[in-house]
């Protein structure tokens, strides 16, 4: 085990793990905090297939970085992505305090550990992964053997948290939903707007810019194809009065001669 | 390579997760925080279990995950419901209650 490789492992993914846990501290968004520690997640699967133990960094990869972060990253769209942290501080001195509490705790855990494990020995875990056959099949003689019970009651737990979750987001309908045929009805009561879908802009233009409105085959133009963005900004840009007149032009012309046009029809 | 470093590694990122639960305001990051201390301690157990040459804590470790896969789903669900009440993800909104 002591070789230069796992001593580059642990380097380079242990500072990689610290850089995205200070990532997460530091981004003010908790989109950007999110990537940081699926970061830091992956690194310390790494760390523990490098520990011996490849059943649980594969755990860690599924588990934590495949379904929690995932599930994190979802309530962060339920819960808004610009949901950045306010610079108000309620308790005075808090962030300072806090920071000088985590900067105390990490040097006492250090200074502590460091002084109380270093002396210990490294015994390794091949003989305990060989003994039934690998890894796995050792953490399955555990978990079925001696923490059976324990295993069993974690069942329990996520079938709880499962029906907790579902009952703390459930919401009650406020009124019965509404039928296809009622939905329908809605659409074309009058002064309901437009029944079916809206002209697309560029119909029957000479191009299909988003800025040209459609021509109805009465001549008029539908200005409400174009798109309401477009449309709010200014009156004389949205519609192209030289293409509009080209095209009534063209339309009233009865002789309609595909190839005479420019471009001609693609 | 000596365990101790992973150990220390272990107790630097949970001082790092303890300060984001001090300092950060919004829910979602102080959870996962929490979530960075949880590794920590799997870290710290994955790296006792090599040093003593058994698989218990490999499986402690395993259990871990799992109870924190659970709390995950529950908290996030409260900070669901939190946020459709209040309309806010941070910590200090919910303080309804000193009044």
């Amino acid at each position: 085990m002591n070789n230069l490789g796992e001593t580059l492992v642990f380097w380079i993914c242990g500072g990689l793990a610290v850089i995205g846990a200070i990532g997460m501290l530091v981004s003010r968004k908790a989109v950007h905090s999110a990537l940081f520690i699926a970061m830091t997640m992956i690194n310390l699967a790494v760390l523990y297939i490098a520990n011996s133990a490849p059943f649980l960094g594969m755990v860690q990869i599924i588990v934590y970085t495949g379904a929690v972060m995932m599930l994190f990253l979802f309530v962060l769209m339920v819960v808004g992505v610009d949901s950045s942290d306010s610079l108000i501080e309620t308790i005075r001195g808090q962030r300072i305090a806090g920071i000088l509490f985590g900067l105390a705790l990490g040097v006492l855990l250090v200074a502590f550990l460091g002084t109380a494990i270093s002396g210990m020995p490294d015994v390794g875990l091949e003989a305990a992964n060989s003994e039934y056959g690998g890894n796995v099949e050792g953490i399955a003689h555990l978990i079925f053997g001696p923490y059976l019970i324990a295993f069993e009651a974690t069942a329990a737990l996520l079938i709880t948290a499962g029906l907790g979750a579902m009952v703390l987001t459930h919401r009650d309908l406020w009124k019965p939903k509404k039928s296809q045929r009622e939905l329908s009805e809605e659409r074309f009561m009058v002064g309901a707007g437009h029944p079916g879908n809206k002209p697309n802009p560029g119909v029957y233009a000479r191009h299909n810019a988003v800025n040209t409105p459609a021509i109805l085959p009465d001549g008029s133009l539908a200005l409400d194809s174009v798109p309401e963005p477009v449309r709010g900004r200014d009156d004389s840009l949205i519609v192209d009065h030289r293409d509009v007149s080209e095209v009534l032009e063209l339309s009233e012309g009865d002789s309609f001669d595909g190839n005479s046009r420019e471009g001609g029809a693609k | 390579m000596n365990p101790t470093n992973y150990v220390i590694l272990a107790s630097v990122l949970f001082s790092i997760g303890a300060i984001g639960v001090l300092v950060r305001r919004n829910a979602i990051i102080v959870f996962m925080s929490v979530e960075l201390m949880l590794n920590a301690a799997n870290l710290a157990f994955v790296a006792f279990a090599r040093m003593n040459g058994n698989l218990d804590g490999q499986t402690v470790a395993f259990f871990v995950m799992v109870v924190a896969a659970a709390e995950v789903v529950v908290g996030l669900a409260i900070i669901v419901t939190v946020f459709r009440t209040r309309q806010s993800a941070s910590i200090d909104e919910p303080n309804l209650l000193k009044y």
